[in-house]
């Protein structure tokens, strides 16, 4: 279907995370905003979700509603915790994070933000360790340790994701349980235009890695809400605990972010100026550009 | 006259306050505005050149701005960039540079424009008086509703405010500026009005009364306040019934280059872009001049500490002398120059012809020996002239309160050069005086000898000076990577005998070197750009990458590892191993 706003098959033929499942009571009824639609969405006792879209402009407007019709189904499932939905035909699966399926993993919606930014541009901070050091500091990172080592970033060869390696960064308190700094590993997939998923070293098991997800629910251009992913190993901690530091520290980007001008991701190489430590960022827009992503971002040429 | 050509005040002098950054916006652009230490007005482009963020939101650290997203430093003055946190060992390229708005701070105001012409603001009423700044109004409504109200403007003398006649004469007016004047009785007050146009919806009023210490200003100042006010409640209600008009977009630069994996602009040879006054000439040490050198017009760009300019001397002559201002000290650049007893003019010239008000041409700034600020300490080692890189080194290192010390080797107090900047650098500064070359020697063991992880060392001073130091470091452990030298000269007998092919990977030409000449010489003659400062392989301006081939490297800019590589050369005096090299050029 074609919505109010947007035309664009990339966008529209996607999943997108709406609301945590934990955070919803069984047949009641919630309203969102997904692409400038507007939608209504419960999950019965048993859990099956069902989302609809909400005809809330004049008549004649709205190109995919019937005359008459007030609402429409719209495919919904749930992943991750989350309820998933479409404006579109999705073609794809949803991305698979294996991990969430380890049964000694606590998995959690951390934290659901809404920031008056566009999605790639949330995408894009949360694929960023430069800022560590001055957004997070002494949290994430501490001056002066800056520098970003090089690491390596590659799209996989049916061009479906982005994962950036051998990413490699200085975080003063690596652990609850370490006294000093150390360097911390990172990998990144970005499998969705607007979702992405990090591994980070976990400070429990040396030989397994936390993953921290970030799905971003478009709600407009220059509007999100993003939906944070915990699945870790961490046995010591309340919910409550674990969700206030992952609020703590997107509370620190959403100043940043919503100071960025202008809001949507310039795709054009010389709009910003990138530097080696951004090949992540280089590497994400060329991807949308090639996707032909048009919502949210400015294009090359325009 | 455009609307971008004239002058509005779009600040009052009172909000930059010490350390402030202050958030404008002039028809539809926003403006980033701070003021330095040195009390210079900077009004920038109010976004980072890397990811956009507000500069208004940047942390004001006195002579540069920071970004705070990423910590990218622009400088007082020029706005460019000075240190990108994220790749501390490279000195960031000279096209990463804010846009800059035109600053005059006058009547209390700070005036600014988007392509302003003229020498600013003149109101002879107010020249030479005390100004009394009234507080800015904002009001939702494009300019001209707001000075056809303005135009009524009916005030009391400072001095009369109760009182019952009050004449008034408007004085001047034009599409922006009003002047009006009240008297009642004998007194008589002149007010300055204006509309500063932030969008094509908002306005702002700003106004200045002339003053008189004697009078108490809060009473005026509330006055004033009420009636604008009252305006603004007029305004905004008619406006409210008028459509919203397109607002202005905002108005965006485009950096040129992106940093720094593209190459190198070309720009060929020694350019001496830039034509300079020797403000001041004296005398900093026995055997040393320093000399101040002011732009002729203009500001003079960005630096880094470390950084080095060509000279182009009256005489033909061209030498390098290196920065020694603090950060963001652009207002001129100060340099040392020793007169060498084996000179071969150059220092003798500077010296001995020139004196204060000769011009001279000078490059821009080059940074081939840059500082990292990522050091958890900075040991900075200089012999006799090889202070004044390291002198621009440490007097950031002190600004940003990062630990450092700076061991200076001179052969007596007299010969301490710029003593009068060292000595307010305290306590991190180490003197070594009249030292003999075994017990600079010892000296440099034991300074080196507290090697730990993340610390880095600078050194510049004569040649066996720089010897001793690199063997030192090499034998306590200290890694090629953290050990910086800056020679001023090569004291390598250059060989030149080789020949050899140079095949151009950007440019597709392939082209024989003969023995006696170098590999700059036969790009130039092929009319292929290639920069030079130093011209003998101490300063690194003419590195190329190599793609392949083995170069026989005959400089003393490259470390030992980055020799051992083979993937750069200097490309004005090192030759090839290998019958060709594949050059990135």
């Amino acid at each position: 279907m074609k919505t109010k706003c947007c035309s664009d098959p990339a966008v529209l033929n996607l999943w997108y995370a709406i609301a945590a499942i934990d955070e919803l009571e069984s047949d009641h009824s919630y309203h969102t905003t997904l692409l400038e639609e507007n939608l209504k969405f419960k999950v019965d006792g048993n859990g099956n979700p069902s989302v609809r879209v909400v005809n809330s402009i004049p008549p004649g407007k709205t190109i995919g509603l019937k005359q008459g019709e007030e609402e429409a189904e719209l495919p919904a499932t749930v992943a991750y915790g989350y309820i998933w939905t479409s404006l579109g035909e999705p073609e794809n699966e949803l991305f698979s994070i294996p991990e969430y399926e380890e049964s000694d993993r606590r998995n959690m919606n951390a934290a659901t933000v809404g920031v008056h930014t566009s999605a790639p541009r949330a995408i894009e901070n949360f694929l960023d360790m430069g800022h560590f050091p001055f957004v997070h500091s002494n949290i994430l990172g501490a001056e002066p340790h800056t520098e970003v080592r090089e690491y390596e970033v590659e799209v996989l060869q049916n061009e479906n994701e982005i994962v950036a390696t051998k990413c490699v960064f200085y975080q003063p308190k690596a652990a609850t349980t370490s006294s000093e700094g150390a360097d911390v590993e990172y990998l990144y997939r970005v499998p969705h235009p607007f979702c992405s998923i990090l591994y980070k070293s976990s400070p429990v098991d040396e030989s397994r890695m936390d993953v921290i997800a970030l799905f971003v629910q478009p709600v407009s251009e220059e509007k999100v809400r993003a939906h944070m992913l915990l699945s870790i190993l961490d046995t010591d901690n309340d919910n409550s605990v674990i969700g206030q530091f992952q609020q703590m520290i997107f509370g620190q980007d959403k100043p940043i972010l919503e100071n960025q001008v202008p809001k949507k991701l310039p795709l054009g190489s010389r709009a910003e100026t990138s530097i080696r430590a951004d090949k992540s960022a280089i590497t994400y827009r060329r991807w949308l550009s090639a996707m032909g992503v048009k919502y949210g971002v400015l294009s090359a040429t325009s | 006259m455009t609307i971008e050509s004239i002058w509005f005040p779009i600040a009052a002098s009172d909000d930059l306050p010490y350390r402030h950054v202050y958030h404008a916006q002039l028809l539809g652009t926003e403006m980033a505005v701070w003021r330095a230490d040195d009390g210079f007005v900077n009004i920038w482009e109010n976004r980072c050149l890397h990811r956009g963020v507000r500069l208004s939101i940047g942390i004001n650290e006195g002579v540069e701005l920071k970004c705070q997203y990423h910590g990218w430093r622009y400088a007082n003055r020029t706005a460019g960039c000075t240190y990108i946190p994220a790749h501390p060992a490279n000195s960031p390229a000279r096209t990463i540079q804010n846009r800059v708005y035109p600053a005059i701070e006058r009547y209390g105001l700070v005036w600014s424009g988007i392509e302003p012409e003229g020498e600013g603001p003149n109101f002879e009423f107010l020249s030479n008086r005390h100004c009394l700044v009234l507080r800015a109004v904002s009001i939702n409504s494009p300019t001209n509703m707001v000075i056809e109200e303005l135009r009524k403007y009916q005030f009391h003398p400072s001095s009369q405010l109760d009182a019952k006649h009050v004449e008034y004469e408007v004085v001047e007016w034009s599409t922006n500026t009003l002047i009006v004047q009240a008297q009642s009785q004998n007194f008589s007050t002149t007010a300055l009005l204006i509309a500063q146009p932030v969008d094509s919806y908002k306005t702002v009023v700003r106004g200045v009364i002339e003053w008189d210490d004697g009078l108490e200003d809060i009473p005026v100042l509330r006055h004033h306040a009420q009636l604008i006010n009252q305006i603004r409640n007029r305004v905004e209600s008619r406006a409210a019934s008028i459509p919203v008009a397109e607002l202005t977009p905002l108005n965006m630069i485009k950096p040129s280059q992106e940093f720094p994996s593209s190459p190198k602009q070309p720009e060929s040879g020694r350019f001496a872009s830039y034509q300079v006054t020797i403000a001041r000439k004296w005398q900093t040490a026995e055997g040393v001049s320093a000399f101040d050198l002011e732009p002729i017009k203009g500001v003079l760009p960005t630096f880094q500490p470390g950084a080095h300019i060509d000279v182009h001397m009256p005489n033909g002559l061209i030498r390098q002398y290196s920065l020694t201002n603090g950060p963001g000290q652009t207002q001129h650049y100060t340099i040392g120059i020793k007169r060498e007893s084996n000179s071969s003019g150059g220092s003798h010239y500077m010296v001995d012809s020139l004196h204060e008000g000769c011009k001279l041409d000078i490059s821009e700034p080059r940074n081939n020996f840059p500082l990292r600020r990522d050091a958890l300490e900075t040991i900075l080692i200089a012999g006799g002239i090889g202070i004044t890189p390291l002198l621009s080194m440490a007097r950031l290192l002190d600004h940003a309160n990062l630990p450092y010390k700076l061991h200076y080797f001179a052969q007596s107090e007299k010969h301490v050069t710029f003593g009068e900047v060292l000595s307010k650098l305290g306590s991190s500064v180490v003197l070594h005086l009249g030292l003999g070359d075994s017990q600079t020697k010892e000296s440099l063991h034991d300074i080196l000898s507290i090697h730990q992880k993340r610390m880095h060392v600078y050194v510049c001073g004569p040649a066996p000076m720089l010897e001793a130091a690199r063997v030192t470091a090499l034998k306590i452990g200290w890694p090629d990577e953290a050990v910086h030298f800056e020679y001023f000269k090569n004291p390598n007998a250059i060989d030149d005998s080789s020949e050899f092919e140079i095949a151009l990977a950007r440019s597709c030409l392939t082209l024989k070197v003969p023995s006696g000449k170098t590999i700059v010489e036969i790009l130039r003659h092929n009319n292929v750009a290639i920069s030079t400062s130093c011209e003998q392989g101490a300063c690194g301006t003419c590195i190329i990458d190599v793609l392949e081939g083995e170069p026989d490297h005959q400089d003393v800019y490259l470390r030992e590892f980055e020799k051992a590589g083979h993937k750069k050369i200097i490309s004005c005096v090192s030759r090839a191993k290998s019958k060709r090299l594949v050059l990135d050029i």
